[in-house]
């Protein structure tokens, strides 16, 4: 960015980027936690999280199952009331679920009933309620395109594979234009082959539309192809975050040039000290 | 060859199995497991028909001749050997006076249907008759402004059939009309439905006796001074009453327990209340509501003959009662054909029901 558009437009993103550091932030948790009352006594999930994401970041988190990586993911998308502390998306509080903030969730979750377009217009009739039908039908039929579906728009979801429903999945939460795309393990349910397929057309998706993501695995690859930084956290109860890596790779990228880099292990030996610890 | 797929596709879809066996026995590539197939889903059922008729046969031969053995002892007792005799004879004669009245045979029962459909043509014959005698008088009626004579003589067997649909369906829509929108709305709410959860649980076991009794306090009262068929009235109303307890059950039960992640998504999407309604909660629950409706069509149909053998509403149950109280020669045989016709009509609205119930299923695969 040249310093002439910077005096300019004096009131754009970059110059108060560039002097004022939280408005990079587009996602804020601050001490988080989460209770859950059981008959004997409150079970504490989460205290003490503290994580800030930010414009244009891929996060993603990584840790033992059972940890409350989900329960945090729902507290995000306003699904699971917060027990202390507060969430704040470009500095507004959360409060409740909102089609700003998309969510991939672990089981593709589609309507069965409706086809894959159907699924995908849901969403997009509800964000873009002024648009006219034809321009709202081309928004989900673009991001459907996409996710490598452009013969499946009028196949009802039950009669989409597993791995196809869950790219009509990432077509509609795409297809909202959310400020935050929350991805709750959604490739946890395929088999490998299927995962890697659907990582690669998440990352191209993700490369042209760069909304700030925050993604749950299991599997320490992914997170490491698919993220700017991860996010590990330390087992539960009381979870908080462990530690964090950047990772460096140059994006776009590929699975080739991610495998071959030489600081590919170093990263991925510090992700599993940290799981194995 | 095409056809006969899409047939199978058909018969497969109302639950009546494959006709794969019958088909290949026509195109001529029979194998060894067609064969093997046929025996087992059309011969042995055909053999238990058999077996059901023998068996049948059999035991209304048994009844016959304790009643006969009974006559005559009584006859013995009463007047004494000459009499005992006579009536002997006159029941080996076969002479319709002296007849016991027992179970009759299947014979019988075969020989009492075709009676009735005579009948039937009889009175077809009778009602198109005096339709063409009068239509002449009738339009002058009607331009004068007078009703229309209509036909008044006695219904026939398959007059009372028509009857009886008739009123089965008013009840059934009558009960869809209530049940179904009732049901949506406690199921959406958990305060409703744990508030109104008593009075179904005391009103669902109520006998079907009962309701039309409640039904007909009521309606005689409001149909006091018209002229309207308040027996149609009654029944149909209780029919619906007593049947629409399953699809209420039914539907809050399927509103209230729409998957998880489907009222997830409609959040997050931040569906309006009448978008969550239609679009996500509604299609969800219809497979549990088409399953309420076809529980209660069969509950319907089956408390409709009782309700109409008390209520003297026109239809099967006053045509079996009737029977019963005329006590005439074949009067048992046309009871037991009601009774059939009851058990076949029954059978085929279910199969009905079960094929819109599989329509509408977004899962076809699944079981029901």
């Amino acid at each position: 960015m040249s310093t002439q558009t910077i005096t300019q437009k004096p009131q754009s993103d970059e110059l108060e980027n560039g002097i004022l550091f939280p408005s990079k932030v587009m996602l804020d948790l601050h001490d988080l936690k989460k209770v859950y009352p059981t008959p004997k006594g409150d079970y504490v999930v989460l205290e003490h999280l503290n994580l800030q994401i930010m414009k244009e970041e891929f996060v993603t988190i990584i840790g033992h199952s059972g940890c409350g990586k989900t329960t945090m993911l729902s507290m995000i998308a306003g699904l699971n009331p917060i027990s202390g502390g507060n969430i704040a998306v470009l500095g507004n509080p959360v409060k409740g679920p909102g089609p700003d903030r998309g969510v991939i969730f672990q089981s593709p979750s589609l309507m069965p009933w409706m086809t894959a377009l159907q699924n995908v217009m849901l969403g997009v009739n509800q964000v873009f309620p002024h648009a006219t039908k034809a321009q709202r039908k081309d928004i989900a039929k673009y991001y459907l395109q996409k996710v490598g579906l452009e013969g499946a728009f009028n196949k009802k979801a039950t009669e989409l594979s597993q791995g196809m429903q869950q790219r009509v999945g990432i077509a509609r939460a795409f297809a909202i234009k959310p400020q935050v795309l929350l991805l709750d393990e959604p490739f946890g349910m395929l088999d490998s082959l299927t995962r890697g397929e659907l990582q690669d057309t998440l990352i191209e998706i993700w490369n042209k539309e760069k909304i700030t993501a925050v993604m749950i695995t299991h599997d320490v690859d992914e997170a490491i192809f698919l993220a700017d930084r991860v996010v590990m956290m330390t087992s539960g109860p009381r979870a908080k975050i462990g530690d964090t890596l950047s990772i460096d790779f140059e994006r776009p990228r590929t699975r080739k040039t991610v495998l071959e880099h030489p600081d590919y292990y170093k990263y991925r030996k510090h992700l599993i000290d940290f799981l194995e610890h | 060859m095409k056809q006969s797929l899409t047939l199978n596709k058909v018969t497969r879809f109302m639950g009546f199995g494959t006709l794969k066996p019958f088909t290949a026995l026509f195109t001529g590539k029979v194998q060894k497991e067609d064969i093997l197939t046929i025996l087992k889903k059309f011969i042995v059922p055909i053999a238990s028909i058999l077996l059901f008729i023998g068996l049948w046969h059999a035991g209304s031969r048994a009844l016959f001749n304790m009643e006969a053995d009974y006559k005559i002892e009584k006859a013995l007792t009463d007047q004494g050997q000459k009499a005992a005799n006579e009536m002997k004879a006159c029941i080996a004669s076969g002479d319709i006076s002296c007849q016991p009245n027992t179970l009759p045979s299947p014979t019988q029962v075969w020989a009492s249907f075709q009676t009735l459909l005579k009948d039937h043509k009889v009175i077809s014959a009778d009602k198109l008759a005096f339709k063409e005698k009068t239509a002449a008088m009738n339009e002058k009626r009607v331009a004068a402004g007078q009703d229309p004579i209509t036909y008044t003589g006695r219904p026939s067997f398959v007059d009372q059939i028509f009857t009886s649909l008739k009123t089965v369906f008013a009840g059934f829509l009558l009960a869809l009309l209530i049940a179904v929108p009732i049901g949506i709305v406690i199921g959406l709410s958990e305060t409703l439905r744990s508030s109104f959860n008593w009075l179904i649980q005391i009103f669902k076991p109520v006998s079907p006796v009962v309701w039309l009794l409640l039904v007909f306090m009521i309606v005689k009262t409001m149909t006091k001074d018209s002229n309207q068929d308040s027996a149609f009235i009654i029944s149909f109303i209780s029919v619906g009453l007593c049947s629409m307890w399953a699809t209420l059950v039914n539907t809050a039960m399927g509103v209230s327990s729409v998957d998880k992640d489907y009222i997830n998504v409609a959040k997050v999407l931040k569906l309006g209340a009448f978008q969550k309604v239609f679009k996500v909660i509604l299609p969800s629950s219809l497979p549990l509501i088409f399953t309420g409706l076809r529980i209660t069509l069969s509950v319907a149909w089956m408390v409709l003959i009782a309700i109409e053998l008390l209520a003297q509403s026109p239809g099967l149950g006053s045509f079996v009662w009737e029977e019963f109280q005329n006590g005439a020669n074949d009067s048992n045989s046309k009871i037991i054909v009601a009774m059939f016709v009851i058990g076949l009509i029954g059978f085929l609205l279910d199969r009905i029901m079960l094929t819109i119930q599989k329509m509408v299923s977004f899962n076809k695969n699944e079981g029901l």
